[in-house]
């Protein structure tokens, strides 16, 4: 019993980032860009959150901070892609790399510097049930945030007027443009959003998951965030079960060898990236079904021209 | 009052020339800020960036073993690139390559003769396209996309390294240190200038280059590359087959981040490591782009980019700073070429009338 | 409301010039409330211009615009759309993976929730015979259907001026029909209407007074009861309608291409899948296939050029030869050559130079590669040819195709293709979106293509076009094909049932 809370409590920790992460290209792409930076903006998000908490002592700057480093990277991008007209899948590679050249720069001084995590949430009441009180309700603020993050991008791309515009931009830019729809703030705004996720994303690793800096952290979830918004044919919802579902292949990773299975470390930590590229190759074989879901301007350029 | 892009009317020749020294400029400018901003010298750490370590024979031979991965597997994503095949996993096709060419010189450790350095060459590029292979395969049968397909496949391939170099290939008499043994001397690529280690690799990298510029340039497949990247519905009409041509610069590009690989491990390093590539696959992407996805521009962008990885080392050890100054400089040169090739396609226009 | 005027709107002196080209000169236009107005003219007269002025998209240079007798300053779209005037585009601006309720309130200024605006969807929709889903999906839809989106949104505004821009190029003559109901029924409701179109016998049908365009220049100002299609004809063309001349018959020689039940499921999931085709084209004749757009055509063209195979050889025959698994080179080889629909991107590759465009299709006919490599002095010798002969526009050979005209591109692609003298051409939308001037060199290039032996199929949206240029005649409709008929043994309005997918009865050869 233990070990299955604790699997599910770990289930939870590792597939939060990704789901930060994924919602936050999910609202890009919907746009109709394509930012392949994901992996840096988080990686960004890791190092700036983690040095606004050795500084402040507070989480909640920490959090902010992120965010906004996150945003930042994605500023870059989007300056890059909307008003210099460079192309979307070089510049997110720049973005990448770029990111996880400056955190590994900016993390110089962090590495080796101990912080606690950031604290749990009891929530009063519903924290006592047993067993599932524990596992739902005790946990970090930003475990219940990625899960409120959800529900508000479920209802502002589906119930809102913002949500419908930006989903007609990345069906047709050219036809929003025509209807006099701002294209390029409408994405520059979808790719600042996308940035600030991902940020975040990447703050819960060096803030909660492991809670320390080490350089190349992310170690590739930025881009299995980019799998799983593939992986949910741009749907919210799958985007939250593909996160849990790859939290429990993070775990297997974990707990193989404590329940004394004899496969070698490296294998298990293979999993998530063998388990990507199974999830790939089962969801886009069906190429109908990718290019119904799919924004149908994503990835093009878009020229303003009369 | 902002300068307005205007579009123009064809694309400018010489901006496509001129764009990445601007690029290089703005580099060197926003470099300068970063060394202000971490209390160095601009001056101090430029010349330990750039000058120090080519003013010397050896700064100079260093320059070309670690320009030599570059230009191999720039050349070769220049030709996928250019056809629209995004190989972003090339560092994982390098290990492979480091793995299958390593295990052919550990496998005839105790022979000599001169078909070994050719064996480790040729397993290497096959382990390469192995890798790669496993790419094509996903894209052109399931439609997988080869973006991140390649990038997992590289961690894999990472791991795959460590799995072996801890089991399998470790050194029986290393303390179970993760190493292999020393490859003996049948196994090491020759020398070319003594005292050095400029080896044979580099004039590898140069037939690369060659091959690469004629198979872009006056070839049919070259073209058919070129058309597939421009607009594959007209290579379609022409009966070009855009499967044949993901597996085609797939396979290419893997066999060259492959030979890469088997390079490092027999030429520089001289076993096998857990870690056997400073990020070179992916730096690779930065010179293709940077080399305009031309052979002969790729030659001159991979020996600027070797000089990063030669200049960070040296910064390093003279003036303390952090190893990672290499990648910002990389990045923000690619940042900087992306924004600069605006000027490709558009003019700027300062007077404050729009044209209409 | 207080009627300051007679008219409705009223334009006085209308003036718009571009770099180079004086667009619309001194033009007036009055229309009255409840009026179906035509502006009639020929590609290139000013019309759009003149509409894009009343619309708010081009500020004009000079010119009055009275509204209700009021002199207005029109500044933008939405200020237009204030005012009460609604334009229906050519093109449609519409989002394929919303829905029409979605689609129609991303176009409308004032804002409604969507439960109430899919009730007055419906509600306007069968008050104007206008049968439309609200919670359909745009993809889902036909031309038609998706232009009855535009005509919903625009009536929903409530406005007092209807602009219709050559609405009727993508109908076929039966949905043209229901259509004029529509607008007959809004006309009578006091709506006024202006109707641009270059198609004469519509406007004799619809249409209470016209102005006539020619060159940027009014030219008449008549109420369309009083002229005969002749007259209106003579007005907008500056001269006397020629005759039709009928080509000399030509003789007609062996069947060249042939299609035997040929099936083909779409690899596009939005695309058309080819049911059971059968045609055959013979040396020397011209054989057009009429259809509106989006119903198989570029399938059809690219299952002829081998672009998509099927596995049954025998469905297609090129010169007698079994062909349906052959690529497009090998049929190249047979002599085959053909020109797709869309120029850049399909027939053209757009960043690459005019020479490296003049190689694609013509490298293993005219023997570009010498010993394994691209002899590169012949293919621009030849891409100069192209240029000089076709009368391609352009500074050099070495600039990118995407930086000629429409009209220039096609005349190269076209030119690549002729040649390089094929037996067997099939081409797709010869002059869609081509200048007046370069679409005559086209047809004729074509009819002399033919008349050199060829045996050439030319698949079309343009039906005047096919009248003028085909011998035989059919139709494509959802992907089936219909019978073919001898030019002279068929009217307009019979093609109107085969593009609409009714085969004719055998025997009702009509009289025309």
């Amino acid at each position: 019993m233990d070990i299955l809370i604790a699997a599910i409590l770990t289930i939870i920790t590792a597939a939060t980032p990704l789901l930060f992460a994924a919602l936050g290209e999910l609202v890009t792409e919907k746009s109709g860009v394509l930012n392949l930076g994901v992996e840096g903006m988080m990686i960004m998000g890791a190092i700036i959150g983690f040095v606004a908490v050795h500084h402040t002592g507070s989480a909640s700057v920490a959090i902010i901070a992120s965010m906004v480093a996150g945003a930042f990277m994605a500023s870059i991008f989007a300056i890059l892609v909307l008003k210099f007209h460079a192309r979307q899948v070089p510049t997110g590679l720049a973005l990448t790399i770029f990111g996880l050249g400056l955190s590994a720069l900016i993390g110089q001084s962090m590495i080796g510097v101990a912080y606690t995590g950031i604290p749990k949430i009891a929530i009063p009441g519903l924290a006592s049930i047993p067993v599932i009180g524990n596992i739902l309700f005790n946990q970090d603020g930003l475990v219940y945030l990625s899960i409120l993050m959800v529900i508000v991008v479920y209802w502002f791309m589906n119930k809102t007027r913002a949500g419908l515009i930006l989903r007609a931009v990345g069906d047709s830019h050219d036809a929003a443009h025509a209807m006099g729809y701002s294209v390029v703030k409408i994405r520059f705004m979808a790719i600042l959003f996308g940035g600030a996720m991902a940020g975040v994303g990447g703050a819960y690793l060096s803030l909660a998951y492991s809670p320390l800096w080490v350089e190349g952290m992310t170690a590739g979830r930025g881009w299995i965030a980019l799998a799983l918004v593939v992986f949910a044919s741009w749907k919210v919802g799958r985007v939250l079960l593909g996160a849990y579902l790859f939290g429990g292949i993070t775990i297997l990773q974990l707990h193989a060898q404590a329940l004394g299975i004899g496969i070698p470390s490296q294998v298990m930590s293979m999993l998530p990236y063998l388990a990507t590229i199974l999830v790939l190759v089962f969801i886009s074989r069906d190429k109908t079904k990718i290019k119904l879901n799919s924004p149908a301007s994503l990835g093009k350029p878009f020229h303003e021209s009369r | 009052m902002l300068p307005r892009l205007i579009k123009r009317q064809t694309p400018s020749a010489s901006m496509v020339y001129l764009s990445p020294v601007l690029a290089l400029l703005l580099t060197l400018v926003a470099s300068i800020i970063l060394f202000l901003m971490m209390g160095v010298s601009p001056a101090a750490a430029l010349h330990a960036f750039f000058v120090e370590p080519i003013s010397s024979v050896y700064g100079l031979s260093e320059l070309t073993v670690k320009a030599t991965p570059l230009i191999l597997i720039g050349v070769a994503l220049s030709l996928g690139f250019r056809a629209g095949v995004w190989n972003i996993g090339a560092e994982g096709q390098l290990i492979l390559g480091g793995i299958f060419g390593g295990t052919t010189a550990l496998f005839f450790y105790e022979k000599t003769g001169f078909y070994i350095i050719p064996l480790i060459l040729i397993t290497g590029i096959i382990g390469g396209m192995l890798w790669a292979g496993i790419v094509a395969f996903l894209k052109t049968r399931f439609n997988a996309n080869e973006i991140l397909t390649s990038l997992m496949l590289s961690y894999v391939a990472a791991l795959l390294l460590n799995l072996l170099i801890h089991g399998p290939l470790k050194d029986p008499d290393g303390f179970n240190f993760p190493e292999s043994r020393l490859f003996s001397d049948s196994a090491l690529l020759p020398i070319l200038y003594d005292g050095t280690r400029m080896h044979l690799g580099a004039i590898i990298a140069l037939v690369a280059v060659g091959l690469g510029w004629i198979l872009l340039s006056r070839t049919l497949l070259g073209y058919q590359i070129k058309v597939i990247g421009d607009a594959p519905a007209a290579g379609e009409h022409a009966g070009f087959s855009p499967s044949k041509i993901i597996w085609i610069t797939l396979l290419i590009s893997g066999g060259a981040a492959g030979l890469a690989g088997a390079i490092e491990v027999s030429g520089p390093i001289g076993q096998v490591l857990p870690n056997i590539s400073p990020g070179y696959g992916f730096a690779a992407i930065i010179v293709a782009y940077v080399g305009r996805l031309h052979p002969l521009g790729v030659l001159f962008s991979a020996l600027l980019l070797a000089l990063s990885y030669l200049g960070g080392e040296t910064a390093q050890i003279k003036l303390n700073l952090p190893v990672a100054v290499t990648g910002v400089f990389q990045g923000l040169l690619l940042f900087f070429l992306l924004a600069s090739d605006v000027l490709i396609h558009y003019r700027l226009q300062f007077s404050k009338q729009a044209a209409v | 409301m207080t009627e300051k005027s007679e008219y409705l709107i009223e334009l006085t002196g209308m003036r718009k010039a571009f770099p180079g080209v004086l667009a619309t000169d001194n033009v007036d236009l009055k229309i009255r409330r409840g009026e179906v107005h035509a502006l009639l003219g020929e590609n290139g007269a000013g019309k759009s211009t003149l509409v894009k002025m009343i619309y708010g998209i081009l500020k004009p240079d000079a010119g009055e615009i009275r509204f209700n007798g009021e002199t207005v300053d029109i500044k933008n779209p939405a200020h237009a759309r204030e005012l009460g005037v609604a334009m229906v585009f050519q093109h449609f601006s519409l989002f394929d993976s919303l829905t029409v309720v979605e689609n129609i309130s991303l176009g409308m200024d004032q804002k409604s929730d969507m439960k109430t605006l899919a009730t007055k969807i419906t509600d306007v929709s069968e008050r104007y015979g206008l049968p439309l889903d609200p919670h359909r999906h745009v993809y889902t839809l036909s031309v038609g259907e998706r232009q009855r989106i535009e005509i919903i949104r625009c009536l929903l505004q409530e406005p007092k001026l209807l602009i219709m821009d050559e609405p009727t190029s993508v109908l076929t003559p039966q949905e043209v029909d229901k259509l004029f109901i529509t607008l007959r029924r809004l006309g009578e409701e006091g709506l006024a209407i202006l109707y641009i179109s270059h198609k004469l016998d519509e406007i004799k049908a619809l249409c209470d007074d016209a102005t006539i365009l020619r060159l940027g220049k009014k030219v008449g100002g008549v109420s369309v009861a009083e002229e005969s299609t002749g007259s209106l004809a003579a007005m907008m063309m500056g001269e006397e309608l020629k005759e039709f001349k009928q080509a000399a018959k030509v003789t007609v020689g062996d069947i060249r291409l042939e299609a035997k039940d040929l099936n083909m499921i779409a690899s596009d999931p939005l695309g058309i899948s080819l049911k059971n085709i059968n045609l055959e084209v013979r040396a020397g004749e011209v054989v057009g296939i009429a259809g509106v757009a989006g119903n198989g055509q570029d399938e059809l063209l690219t299952a002829l050029n081998g672009e998509h195979r099927n596995n049954n050889p025998e469905s297609i025959y090129i010169e007698g030869k079994a062909s349906a698994n052959l690529n497009p080179n090998q049929r190249r080889e047979l002599g085959m050559a053909s020109v797709p629909e869309k120029r850049l991107g399909h027939g053209a590759m757009p960043d690459m130079n005019l020479i490296d465009n003049a190689f694609l299709t013509a490298y293993d006919r005219l023997g570009f590669i010498k010993s394994g490599l691209i002899d590169y002095a012949k293919t621009r010798k030849f891409a100069k040819e192209v240029i000089r002969d076709f009368n391609v526009k352009t500074p050099r050979a070495n600039v990118p195709a995407a930086s000629l005209s429409g009209g220039n591109l096609q005349k190269f692609i076209i030119g690549r293709e002729f040649k390089q003298k094929p037996s067997i051409l099939v081409v797709s939308q010869p002059t869609w979106g081509v200048d007046a001037g370069a679409a005559q060199t086209i047809r004729e290039a074509i009819r002399e293509m033919a008349s050199q032996g060829a045996a050439v199929l030319v698949i079309s949206q343009d039906l005047d076009e096919l009248m003028e240029i085909s011998d035989r005649i059919g139709a494509i409709c959802g992907g089936v094909l219909s019978k073919f008929y001898p030019i002279e043994e068929i009217i307009i309005e019979k093609m109107g049932l085969l593009m609409a997918g009714v085969e004719l009865e055998d025997g009702v050869q009509n009289v025309a």
